[in-house]
């Protein structure tokens, strides 16, 4: 049973905030395919295509035949717990400061014995066990030993909090509170436990329905933030950056023309001033205050979400420009990802497929509801992943995307 | 050209200007991000708010100065409205604020009162009547002078209250398509002028036709100020407004600074 975890007291302000020290985050090109694969959540090994062994730690060739071709393929990560070992000393400082540590030998069913941090709820040796992978603060694979049957707050567990973004306790800010996925989002949040969410509120003479639901709930206040003013976002910075734990920005302008189907620019600008400007102003102003607080306490800054599009990966001519303008904002996460990694907090990509919103009213189903992309944003900060490709046409289009990206775009010319 | 001599009337406005007895207003709102921009539907062509990016602050980026860039649409904040803003004005000569006469944007101005129905009704439209009871005070209304509909909406500083949305659109005051015709046609006035975010009332779409103080006042060549502020420091008759917009090629409109030039009484 892992015990729930209990609301920390306020900090003492006369201490000095605890800086990140990250865990060892060295890894060769090859081990870097199980980081790849556990940034969207699962557990992969390679296999060897000539004679199917398993192997581990990652390799050029075969253990067992020598073979260079091997591939990766998901594991169940069932197996045998061999031996626990607690570490009571640690010349790492990441491990230092998380003392004491417990760490355990599993034999994988599929061949390979493998060395992972052990979840709270592993018994001694010998059990059947569980093996998962997760990227660690420093945003790399490792390999976690989870009990056959976890209890209802095993992700509470302290070890395991330590690679998650749980929104539990923490404080949140949503940067627009208008569309419905904002405000699904700011529901979703609430339920799961978030401290405080910020809600921003653009232009706050327009007013949409269902603003007056979210702020039924006492942790949410509305904000005054627009992307496209960078005063607005530099003062909000200045009066929450030093609280904010998890930035969630879903402020979009969405609007489904090609280039030849709207004569000027104005409508690509809104796009880009919002979904690529508006994330380049919000992590100029916000970037530092998170990277400042990512060792802050147990509820500590961790992590921030880009809400992008499957349209990022490749052009949908129908909405041509709004796919430029997610485009641009995927290239400038990947920026912001390599900037916040030194202080440990994760950025996840979100790349939803059409959301059934006015914008996609002539988009034939499936659609995602808001509240879809809602509960994938906040099981991608508990489950610690830093790409999510939420429903089914964006797994589709990840999957044809992956398979032939010439093919994809011209399948896509031709209507999708 | 004769030199301004003492008693010249250009000296003696000069000397008014200096001792004060020549008082200059400020009819405008200050340029800022937060003031609110006219609200179309999403679909349409928005006009750009007000935005400010700093170029350098003493700082790395210019070190012995300060500078920004700003950006903003023909129709923001404080601006000027000409003839070519309005399709019914779209094909009049000298219709752009590059080629509108200098002469024009120097001008007396009446300012009428409608303060008080305001409070009780924001959709409040400015009557014949109420033109014609202005007029019975304070003087019949001159050729191409401005007429500025004081109503006091300036001083709703919230910008939630400024643009006074509902479920059915903007609930701002502004002339009734009678008035607007009257002023035209009867009176030849120079343009007019409004604190709300347009000529037009917020309800003014669904007057006829459409946007009247728009289509009459442009179509006739005249011209339109909005998001004026200090109406209230103004005498009913007696002002003199300078406002000349920023030369913008075929520019259909400009932000722009608004003065008003008023003589103290003795």
């Amino acid at each position: 049973m892992t015990m729930p975890m209990m609301k920390p007291k306020r900090k003492n302000p006369i201490l000095r905030t605890r800086q990140m020290n990250l865990p060892p985050w060295a890894r060769g090109r090859v081990a870097l395919g199980m980081t790849a694969a556990a940034a969207e959540g699962r557990f992969e090994l390679q296999v060897c295509e000539d004679c199917n062994h398993v192997q581990y730690p990652p390799r050029e060739a075969c253990h067992h035949c020598l073979s260079p071709s091997l591939q990766w393929r998901a594991q169940s990560g069932e197996g045998q717990l061999l031996a626990t070992t607690t570490l009571h000393h640690s010349n790492d400082l990441f491990f230092r400061e998380r003392l004491p540590w417990r760490m355990g030998l599993i034999q994988l069913d599929a061949g390979p014995s493998v060395l992972v941090h052990l979840h709270g709820e592993v018994g001694d040796a010998p059990a059947r066990v569980k093996v998962g992978a997760r990227l660690d603060r420093a945003g790399q694979a490792v390999l976690i030993g989870f009990p056959e049957h976890g209890s209802e707050h095993m992700a509470d567990d302290r070890m395991l909090r330590e690679m998650t973004s749980d929104p539990k306790f923490r404080k949140v800010l949503v940067t627009d509170g208008k569309t419905a996925v904002g405000q699904a989002l700011v529901h979703a949040l609430v339920k799961a436990g978030a401290d405080i969410v910020w809600v921003g509120h653009a232009e706050p003479w327009k007013k949409m329905p269902g603003l007056d639901d979210i702020t039924k709930h006492p942790q949410v206040t509305l904000v005054p933030l627009d992307l496209t003013n960078g005063r607005s976002v530099s003062e909000l910075a200045g009066e929450i950056g030093g609280k904010v734990d998890i930035v969630i920005n879903n402020a979009e302008v969405h609007r489904s023309f090609g280039i030849a189907a709207r004569r000027g620019t104005d409508v690509a600008k809104a796009e880009m001033d919002i979904n690529y400007f508006g994330l380049l102003r919000l992590a100029q102003e916000f970037g530092g205050a998170l990277k400042g607080r990512s060792a802050d306490g147990a509820t500590h800054a961790v992590a921030w979400v880009n809400l992008l599009s499957i349209y990022a990966l490749s052009n949908f001519p129908a909405h041509g420009t709004f796919s430029a303008s997610k485009a641009a904002a995927l290239s400038l996460s990947q920026c912001l990802r390599a900037e916040m990694r030194p202080a440990g907090i994760r950025v996840i990509n979100v790349f939803p497929g059409p959301i059934d919103d006015e914008w996609n009213q002539n988009m034939p189903p499936p659609k995602l509801a808001p509240s879809a992309v809602a509960s994938a944003i906040v099981k991608a900060l508990k489950d610690g992943v830093e790409d999510v490709y939420p429903g089914d046409v964006a797994q589709e289009w990840l999957e044809r995307w992956r398979d032939n990206p010439k093919v994809l775009e011209r399948e896509l010319a031709a209507g999708g | 050209m004769t030199q301004a001599t003492n008693n010249s009337l250009l000296a003696t406005v000069a000397q008014a200007l200096a001792s004060r007895r020549i008082r200059v207003v400020d009819l405008t709102q200050t340029l800022t991000p937060d003031f609110p921009q006219i609200a179309l539907p999403p679909e349409m062509g928005q006009c750009w708010p007000f935005r400010l990016e700093e170029v350098s602050n003493y700082d790395e980026r210019g070190p012995g100065w300060y500078w920004n860039n700003f950006s903003c649409g023909e129709h923001t904040g404080t601006h000027f409205d000409a003839p070519i803003h309005w399709i019914s004005g779209r094909n009049l000569p000298n219709n752009a604020v590059d080629t509108i006469p200098v002469q024009d944007f120097v001008a007396s101005a009446f300012v009428i009162d409608c303060s008080e129905q305001v409070k009780a009704d924001p959709d409040y439209l400015l009557t014949v009547e109420d033109i014609e009871r202005f007029e019975e005070k304070h003087g019949r209304i001159t050729a191409g002078s401005w007429v500025l509909m004081r109503t006091d909406w300036s001083k709703r500083n919230d910008p939630v209250a400024y643009q006074n949305f509902d479920e059915t659109g903007q609930h701002t005051p502004g002339p009734s398509s009678e008035a607007v015709q009257f002023l035209v046609e009867q009176r030849q006035v120079l343009g007019f002028g409004s604190e709300a975010i347009g000529t037009d009332a917020g309800q003014g779409y669904h007057l006829r036709p459409p946007y009247p103080c728009h289509y009459f006042m442009h179509g006739a060549g005249k011209y339109g100020l909005q998001c004026l502020t200090n109406l209230d420091l103004l005498p009913p008759t007696g002002a003199i407004l300078i406002c000349p917009p920023l030369k913008i090629q075929k520019g259909s409109g400009s932000p722009l600074r608004v003065l008003a030039l008023v003589e103290e009484q003795a």
